[in-house]
């Protein structure tokens, strides 16, 4: 460290080494059109997709475009409370903040219908038998509790109906209509 | 010597832009932008894919969200991947990364875009949080405080006259009359109301390209012909408030005196920053032709100034203009000043 000079005024006086300004700011979030359409119908235990204007691919959440083409996509559509395993990861550390009974699943939900996947909980399924393809099912708060909040869906658990093909499993929506620009 | 100015190696034009402005928007950032850009895809019949370089400005402090430019990419589209970049800065500056990316002979073709949206949060805070963190910053004072500073400065020193702001106040709009400014009560006090800003939910969106390239998407294109940008001390304890040494530097190496400037774009959010700006450009007090819109009447951080070159822009399509100034700042009290001049003819 740099040796510091000070008026002898100063000397044996403790030396500040760090200073504390908080910064608090407010914001009230405007989720825009597609959230506030999706979270509306969430809280009354409908979960919507968009169709994208592009190629029709089905993406679930909206949020408002197409972000592969950056495209407005105003038609919504009912989406089935079942879909497959995309991928997963088991979890066996806890986070500050969550109180998650370890180890827990969290996993890519691929709706029925869809072609893209979101993040959510796997339970009702020891880790070593979650796998790619597995049919799931949601798992709702209870009605009373439900509101317009991505945690209304408590997690998702096997319906026990034949896995999809590994190979059938996760990104779909890459491939729509345009076979030679897949990501997958 | 840097101090010559420097021909631009290849010649750049905007040749076309589309801009939005409300005081409150109900959508989010991305439903916001996406038609803005998909008009200037649209005008200029190009794809993402024909586009060399995308550059974006906006704020994370203005969305309250961490890497909130990077979900805006959702109103582009990165598939297949683009070449992108982004400035925290208002989009004159993403303009500026990119005419150098022309300049540097590694594209053709660019798309640049910012974006403010202020309503969710308390911009005068907001804009607190840019001042020095451990002097200024913790006192947290307002935009329009700090801009009293520097307006009183001015007027007790005789630099501008309280005459003088109700004549730019009626110029810009803000008020109908000067009868009506002198009826305002003190807002920052020797501010009025009609001396300050009105902020705005906003974005601009345009496209720029080559010689050769230019001519193909645009009828008129808005060639550029000089850009510099220069930055005065941050603190602004060290400044002296009644000049703007940046601004007027930047003018001068952006070429504005080379010839005349038919319209000025000023990028001034106050009628106190109007005056001082047209002393250090030296553009006249009274201009022959308004701007076509003000930023005191509506502005949008992070995207005011782009704003200015695109209307500086229109004014070469719609012929009202053969050479046109565009300005832009950012920083506290017109601490970082951007000048461009775009002219309808390619030499």
């Amino acid at each position: 460290m740099t040796e510091i000079s000070v008026p002898s005024s100063l000397d044996g006086v403790e030396p500040v080494q760090s200073v504390r300004t908080p910064i608090r700011m407010e914001y009230t979030f405007t989720p825009g059109v597609a959230a506030q359409t999706y979270l509306r119908e969430f809280a009354n235990k409908k979960i919507l997709g968009v169709v994208s204007p592009v190629d029709g691919a089905v993406l679930v959440p909206p949020r408002g475009a197409d972000s592969r083409h950056g495209a407005l996509c105003d038609e919504f559509i009912e989406m089935p409370h079942t879909g497959h395993i995309g991928s997963f990861c088991v979890t066996n550390v806890p986070i500050p903040g969550r109180e998650l009974d370890l180890p827990y699943i969290s996993a890519w939900i691929f709706l029925d219908g869809a072609d893209i996947g979101f993040l959510n909980l796997v339970a009702e399924c020891p880790p070593e038998e979650c796998r790619i393809g597995m049919r799931v099912e949601a798992v709702w708060k209870p009605d009373e509790e439900i509101g317009m909040t991505a945690e209304n869906i408590l997690y998702w658990k096997p319906t026990g109906e034949p896995d999809i093909p590994f190979e059938a499993a996760g990104v779909r929506g890459w491939h729509v209509g345009k076979e030679d620009q897949t990501n997958a | 010597m840097w101090g010559k100015k420097i021909k631009p190696m290849r010649k750049v034009a905007v040749v076309a832009a589309a801009s939005r402005q409300e005081e409150k928007m109900l959508d989010n950032e991305v439903e916001m932008m996406v038609p803005l850009i998909t008009e200037v895809r649209t005008k200029t019949g190009l794809d993402q894919t024909d586009i060399g370089f995308t550059c974006s400005g906006s704020s994370d402090f203005l969305a309250g969200q961490a890497f909130s430019f990077v979900m805006t990419l959702d109103a582009v589209g990165p598939v297949p991947p683009i070449a992108e970049s982004h400035v925290e800065m208002d989009g004159a500056w993403a303009f500026y990364e990119t005419w150098v990316k022309f300049q540097m002979g590694v594209i053709d073709t660019a798309l640049v875009y910012s974006y403010g949206k202020p309503s969710p949060g308390s911009l005068q805070d907001v804009l607190s949080t840019q001042l020095d963190p451990y002097y200024i910053a913790p006192l947290w004072p307002d935009a329009h405080a700090v801009a009293g500073l520097q307006a009183r400065t001015l007027l007790e020193q005789g630099i501008i006259t309280v005459d003088q702001l109700a004549d730019c106040a009626v110029r810009a709009g803000t008020v109908e009359s000067r009868e009506e400014y002198f009826s305002q009560p003190m807002l920052s006090d020797p501010l009025r109301k009609a001396d300050c800003p009105t902020y705005a939910d906003g974005g601009v969106a345009m496209i720029l390209a080559v010689e050769g390239k230019a001519e193909e998407l645009c009828e008129k294109p808005a060639w550029i012909t000089g850009i510099d940008h220069r930055i005065d001390a941050h603190h602004f304890g060290v400044r002296d408030l009644t000049a703007v040494p940046s601004a007027r530097l930047a003018a001068e190496k952006a070429g504005v005196h080379d010839g005349p400037i038919d319209i000025a774009e000023l990028h001034a959010a106050y009628t106190t920053q109007d005056l001082l700006l047209r002393k250090e450009i030296g553009l006249p007090e009274t201009p022959n032709h308004s701007q076509r819109s003000y930023s005191i009447k509506a502005d949008t951080l992070m995207a005011s100034g782009l704003l200015r070159i695109a209307e500086a822009a229109r004014g070469i399509w719609d012929v009202q203009a053969n050479r046109a100034l565009a300005h832009a700042t950012a920083g506290p009290l017109l601490q970082q000043n951007l000048v461009c001049v775009l002219s309808g003819e390619s030499n």
